[in-house]
């Protein structure tokens, strides 16, 4: 440490980046590689299991299953950066399904573009609530909201058995319906998939160029290349998937409305989170907020919008929901929150708060998808499914605690 | 209660002061306590401390656990406001009510654990609270850039990369760090509060060799220490507290280790201690 002399003054191309990069991983941000290679473990498993696993139509539809899970992670990543939690995630956005289910198809008749947002207004509303009682009444969010998983249930049973349809409501709106059941022309899903390639390469490449046009450290000019063609390769790949007719007896193509909503809240999170100071101060409180504090930082104000967010994400993956079950029952799955949390952090999200990225929820959803998808499709039992998610999520916990243990700083 | 006489007339900005080193007489003035008094309840915590800081040099405030050096330095740092007493910044009277208003002044405070992030890397926490911004978003390079400006400029060349978390970071490290945030926002007076307390033998001569090049920029350093063999290493002056009361001060070389022992521990004679011990 002490005969590295001028290297951090002077502007050093690639390797200073490089070394960085290592010692980044060695304190805990791990990276994506470690999981994404064993999210290509499980899928080559199930394939060679049931060839029918990495077919176009099994592909899609596991996209879809993974759906409600990212955004339900991606609800849960806001509050596990502050170190918090929210339990109540998956009966809130549940109740936000409702709210819009009912408003739509029963005697009030709402149009969709009244309906949907109320709904998400209702689960923000709500996780603003229950952000305000934690932080004012300087209460633990996870009996807070251990409260919220009970009595938001209440609520949502409550509403849905007042409609006198036996339990469930059903989505008859083709809107709402169509989120998850209706797909985007081959056209447009090409059109949507090389805008968002465009975007997001343009972004990098200008971040890199300027980078190196300041005399800071860059990374080489190849991996910028390797990056853009990596991303490109994947992005056609995708709309191979999505376009390719799965249908058996009409044409089934295209991308499921449901996937551009996902990257539409993968990022407008990720902005949030890396590129304002809302999100570098949700980062601060989640690391130190003693120190944030003393910085001046605002500590309750953008705890609270961290709920905010929450609520808000919460109500679009209701709509989700309710979409892909073609409706609201007083039955919705309680392990929702709890895979949706499995999900953050098998993505790479920290439980102890300070660590992750939006794009954990989305790996590690399509990780909990694969299992679940694979698992049935090689008819395996609903406990085998179970017992392979918690070995999952334990080794993603372990790896977790033992990166935090590697990031304490040496004295 | 014998303090050196020192003008609080109102003086040059520190910036244009020479360094005056061990002189004994301090050229500018830029802090002045007048009967700072501090009391929680029935306890008198400080007792009419008159203490005066100069720009450029550095004073070090010692004295044995519980005689007051905190509650004056949170005195100073807006963190307490004082029972009674004046403060004068520059020859102006002020009011520290709140951090904020030390901050605005110009008074940038170190605290014993140092308050920084450690997930986040150092520009971020260099930044933290004060952060550039263009076009609504944070403007990374431009932080990037200043960062590394800043700590060329206090030699702090040790760390490998400013995109580095600080958690990785040697406790050297870390303090310089913190140390190079509180000078990056245009202070004028930094307080450390053991800011060698932590360290190693090599990291500790890292340290106290910053706290020179801080003086030497014209800024005043305030250090709270135990450990004397640093605290004749750095310090232009000293100034020693004993049950609330400000016993001694005046420069370093007034002082000697048996001498700063004896009214640390004592108090001392009522006599001065620079004609006692020179």
């Amino acid at each position: 440490m002490t005969n590295t002399s001028e290297t951090a003054v002077a502007p050093r191309v690639s390797a200073g980046a490089l070394r960085g990069q290592l010692k980044r991983l060695r304190q805990g941000d791990k990276g994506l590689l470690p999981i994404l290679l064993g999210l290509i473990v499980l899928v080559i498993y199930f394939e060679i299991r049931n060839s029918v696993f990495l077919s176009s139509g099994n592909l899609t539809n596991l996209f879809v299953q993974a759906t409600i899970f990212i955004l339900l992670a991606m609800a849960e990543i806001w509050l596990l950066l502050l170190g918090e939690i929210d339990l109540s995630v998956g009966f809130v956005s549940a109740l936000g399904a409702t709210t819009a289910v009912i408003l739509l198809d029963n005697q009030f008749h709402w149009p969709w573009f009244a309906a949907l947002p109320l709904a998400i207004l209702v689960t923000t509303v709500i996780g603003t609530m229950q952000g305000f009682i934690i932080i004012r009444l300087r209460l633990p969010s996870f009996i807070v909201t251990l409260a919220g998983l009970l009595g938001w249930e209440g609520v949502l049973i409550f509403f849905v058995d007042r409609q006198g349809t036996g339990g469930t409501i059903p989505v008859q709106e083709k809107v709402l319906y169509g989120l998850v059941n209706s797909n985007l022309s081959p056209m447009w899903t090409w059109i949507f998939v090389l805008a968002c390639l465009a975007v997001l390469i343009y972004l990098i490449v200008r971040r890199d160029q300027s980078r190196r046009a300041s005399g800071l450290d860059a990374v080489p000019q190849f991996v910028t290349i390797a990056k853009a063609v990596a991303l490109l390769v994947a992005g056609i790949v995708l709309v191979m998937i999505f376009n390719k007719n799965r249908g058996t007896f009409t044409v089934l193509e295209g991308m499921p409305y449901a996937i551009p909503v996902d990257i539409a809240m993968l990022a407008a999170g990720s902005f949030i989170l890396t590129r304002t100071r809302a999100g570098r101060y949700i980062y601060a409180i989640g690391g130190n907020a003693e120190a944030a504090r003393r910085a001046g930082v605002n500590v309750n104000r953008y705890r609270l919008l961290a709920f905010v967010f929450t609520g808000f994400t919460a109500g679009v993956a209701g709509l989700i929901y309710a979409s892909r079950l073609g409706g609201i029952s007083d039955n919705v799955d309680s392990n929702l929150v709890l895979l949706a949390v499995a999900s953050a952090v098998i993505g790479g999200t920290s439980l102890f708060g300070g660590r992750g990225k939006m794009i954990h929820a989305v790996i590690g959803g399509l990780v909990i998808a694969t299992i679940y998808n694979g698992m049935a499709l090689i008819n395996m039992s609903a406990a085998t499914q179970y017992i392979a998610t918690a070995l999952v999520l334990l080794v993603a916990v372990a790896m977790d605690a033992v990166a935090r243990r590697g990031s304490t700083p040496s004295r | 209660m014998t303090t050196t006489p020192e003008s609080t007339s109102p003086q040059t900005p520190p910036n244009g002061v020479s360094v005056s080193g061990d002189s004994g007489v301090a050229s500018s003035t830029l802090l002045s306590l007048r009967g700072i008094t501090k009391s929680f309840g029935a306890v008198q915590a400080l007792k009419h401390v008159d203490l005066d800081i100069p720009a450029g040099q550095v004073t070090a405030l010692i004295g044995d656990n519980g005689a007051g050096k905190s509650t004056l330095i949170k005195a100073i740092a807006g963190i307490y406001a004082p029972t009674s007493g004046e403060i004068f910044w520059e020859g102006r009277k002020v009011n520290l009510h709140t951090p904020r208003d030390a901050e605005n002044l110009g008074i940038a405070t170190v605290y014993q654990d140092l308050a920084l992030c450690d997930n986040l890397d150092i520009v971020q926490n260099m930044y933290l609270g004060h952060e550039e911004s263009r076009h609504l978003t944070l403007d990374e390079i431009k932080m990037e850039l200043n960062t590394k400006r800043v700590l060329s400029e206090l030699s702090v060349s040790t760390v490998q990369s400013v995109r580095q978390l600080v958690g990785s970071l040697s406790g050297g490290q870390r303090q310089a760090i913190a140390v190079a945030r509180a000078v990056m926002h245009e202070s004028k007076l930094v307080i450390m509060d053991e800011p060698t307390a932590a360290l190693g033998v090599s990291q500790t001569a890292q340290v106290l060799d910053l706290i020179k090049r801080l003086a030497s920029r014209g800024i005043a350093v305030l250090v709270i220490s135990h450990n004397l063999v640093d605290v004749f290493e750095v310090a232009d002056r000293i100034a020693v507290m004993y049950l609330g009361t400000l016993v001694s001060s005046g420069p370093a070389s007034n002082y000697d280790t048996s001498s700063a022992v004896e009214i640390i521990t004592t108090g001392g004679s009522r006599a001065d201690a620079t004609a006692s011990f020179k």
